[in-house]
């Protein structure tokens, strides 16, 4: 390059940042409208509007959608959520463990149950435990094995999440317990797990949410009438009304509970961040 | 002498090739305040916690009132509630309200009720002077303002031994005169102190005694006025000189003998 006039201003060639920055958000703009009139051109509107938002179908669901389905929805994910969390807390202990051996079988409990499709330790427990023990009966009923199934699922993820948030509470916290004469169990317990607990609350939130949706696959368990949850619910409906609403409105309740439950999960996280400064 | 109230003997640690304290042998009688000063990686803080045994000795006995801390059949939780620990980086439990702090561990470890520890705390806050901050969470405090509370912390226990490492190194320089006030108060009150420290206006002031440490030994230990005014070996000379006036330093190498420095 030329060296000429050494103070002047590099010259402003082609577009500017501003013009170019405006000019890329017009484009998408554009794509979006087109999108949205195409949409609203090719679809079917009387057509859908029939399959779902049949306003007498959906109110024929009520209440029992809220009283019944969204119910056992909430009741198997919350089952599910506390085995879980009881059993992920064992196992983040054992992963943390002085003792090799705990160690592994955390290890490997957590590699297993991480590696398998949810659906496959619902047959598991609905199909292949009885068949393998008969006679055994897991308490509670359905209740008691969707609390299992979901529980075993949701605990490998939630010891990694558990451990991951123990091992984030600084190490001087530890020392301190100790230094006033805390054993390290009880110093786990009064001093470190509150602090973990603290820090991992929006990860083990989510994991709520996804508990939420997985309660789905009591599906393939085999439920009564009276266990059926929103999935099934709406399923059934939907082949005896041979109408689409029924999923709607099930979808709906999912969301009912799912948007709020994100919501709270964004405010901690932005709490956590300014607590961070 | 009555027998030492902190007795360290032949005490040797390593972390793996690092050896960091080679043969220490240290006595504090009852009462007495000794202040330890050295520089960075020379092992202050190691020999501080291994009196109690926050770090395993490698080698050698600790003593602390009479109980030794190395035999494998103490009961080393019992014998850390007779050591106050105050910790550079202060150690607060973050999600605890200031009292809470005094409280918990009172209730936890001591198991007492629910009232007396309330009153120890409040007792205590108080001779640390900060009563007005007793259900304010230790995040909203000054760093000095914090290291009072884990003083009184400490002091809640009932500790008969309180080790210090470096408890104003983290403050703003304005910060430092309350809590060396504290400490100070705590000295006159008769409280057996080891205060890892380079505030050397302290420790010419308020100890009994001053321990150079160096390399991992200790190489002078004497009265205020012996190691500090008239230091007998040249290491000591050489550090007390950088440390008064930081800006006479010269660049030179490390020494051959410190493998990786300290923070
Ligand atoms: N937990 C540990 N694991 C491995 N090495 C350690 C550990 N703690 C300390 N050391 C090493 O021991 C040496 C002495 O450290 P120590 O903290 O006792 O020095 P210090 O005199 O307190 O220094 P400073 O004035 O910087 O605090 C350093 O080389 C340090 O790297
Ligand atoms: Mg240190």
């Amino acid at each position: 390059m030329t060296d000429t006039g050494l103070d002047a201003p590099p010259r402003r060639k082609g577009l500017t940042r501003r013009r170019k920055r405006g000019l890329s958000r017009g484009a998408q703009y554009t794509v979006f409208v087109a999108a949205v009139i195409a949409l609203a051109v090719t679809a079917d509107w009387g057509r859908l509007g029939n399959q779902f938002a049949q306003t007498d179908i959906a109110r024929r669901m009520f209440p029992d959608v809220i009283t019944l389905a969204l119910k056992n929805t909430v009741l198997f994910t919350v089952s599910g959520f506390v085995v879980g969390l009881a059993l992920g807390m064992v196992i983040a202990l054992m992963r943390l463990s002085s003792v090799g051996p705990y160690r592994w079988l955390a290890g490997i409990y957590i590699e297993i149950f991480r590696g398998l499709p949810a659906l496959l330790i619902f047959i598991f427990i609905g199909v292949a435990v009885p068949l393998a023990f008969p006679g055994t009966e897991i308490v509670g009923g359905t209740y008691g094995k969707v609390a299992l199934a979901l529980g075993l699922v949701a605990a490998a993820y939630m010891a990694e999440t558990i451990r991951a948030g123990i091992q984030a509470v600084p190490r001087g916290q530890m020392e301190a317990a100790r230094s006033l004469g805390f054993s390290p169990a009880r110093a786990m317990a009064s001093v470190i797990v509150p602090q973990a607990f603290r820090i991992i609350l929006p990860p083990l939130t989510n994991e709520l949410v996804l508990l939420f949706k997985d309660s789905s696959l009591v599906l393939f368990l085999g439920v009564t009438l009276e266990e059926r949850e929103l999935s099934k619910y709406g399923r059934d409906l939907a082949s005896q009304t041979a109408n689409s609403t029924p999923i709607l409105v099930a979808g709906l309740c999912y969301l009912l509970i799912t948007i709020p439950l994100g919501f709270v999960v964004r405010r901690m996280e932005a709490k956590a961040q300014e607590a961070v400064r | 002498m009555s027998r030492p109230e902190i007795d360290v003997r032949g005490l040797y640690k390593s972390f793996g090739q690092n050896r960091v304290l080679r043969g220490i042998d240290l006595e504090i009688g009852r009462g007495e305040v000794v202040c330890v000063i050295g520089p960075s990686g020379s092992g202050k803080s190691t020999l501080l916690r291994c009196v109690n045994l926050l770090e395993e000795p490698t080698e050698g006995r600790v003593f602390v009132g009479g109980t030794e801390l190395t035999d494998p059949d103490v009961d080393i939780d019992a014998a850390r509630r007779r050591i106050g620990m105050v910790f550079q980086q202060f150690n607060l439990f973050p999600h605890l309200t200031v009292t809470e702090n005094l409280t918990l561990p009172q209730r936890r470890v001591l198991r007492r009720g629910k009232a007396r520890a309330a009153k120890v705390a409040a007792e205590n806050l108080a001779r640390v002077g900060l009563s007005e901050k007793a259900d304010a969470y230790p995040s909203s405090l000054s760093g000095g303002q914090q290291q009072r509370v884990a003083i009184a912390r400490a002091l809640a226990m009932g500790p008969e031994v309180m080790l210090f490492d470096e408890p104003t190194s983290a403050l703003d320089p304005e910060l430092v005169g309350d809590v060396l006030a504290v400490m100070r108060m705590l000295a006159d009150e008769g409280m057996t102190m080891m205060v890892v420290t380079h505030e050397m206006t302290f420790a010419r002031e308020v100890a009994d005694r001053v321990v150079f440490m160096d390399g991992g030994v200790i190489v002078e230990d004497g009265t205020p006025d012996r190691v500090i005014k008239a230091p007998r070996h040249e290491r000591t000379r050489h550090f007390l000189s950088r440390l008064l006036d930081p800006a006479m330093a010269d660049v030179e190498e490390e020494t051959s003998d410190q493998v990786g420095g300290g923070t």
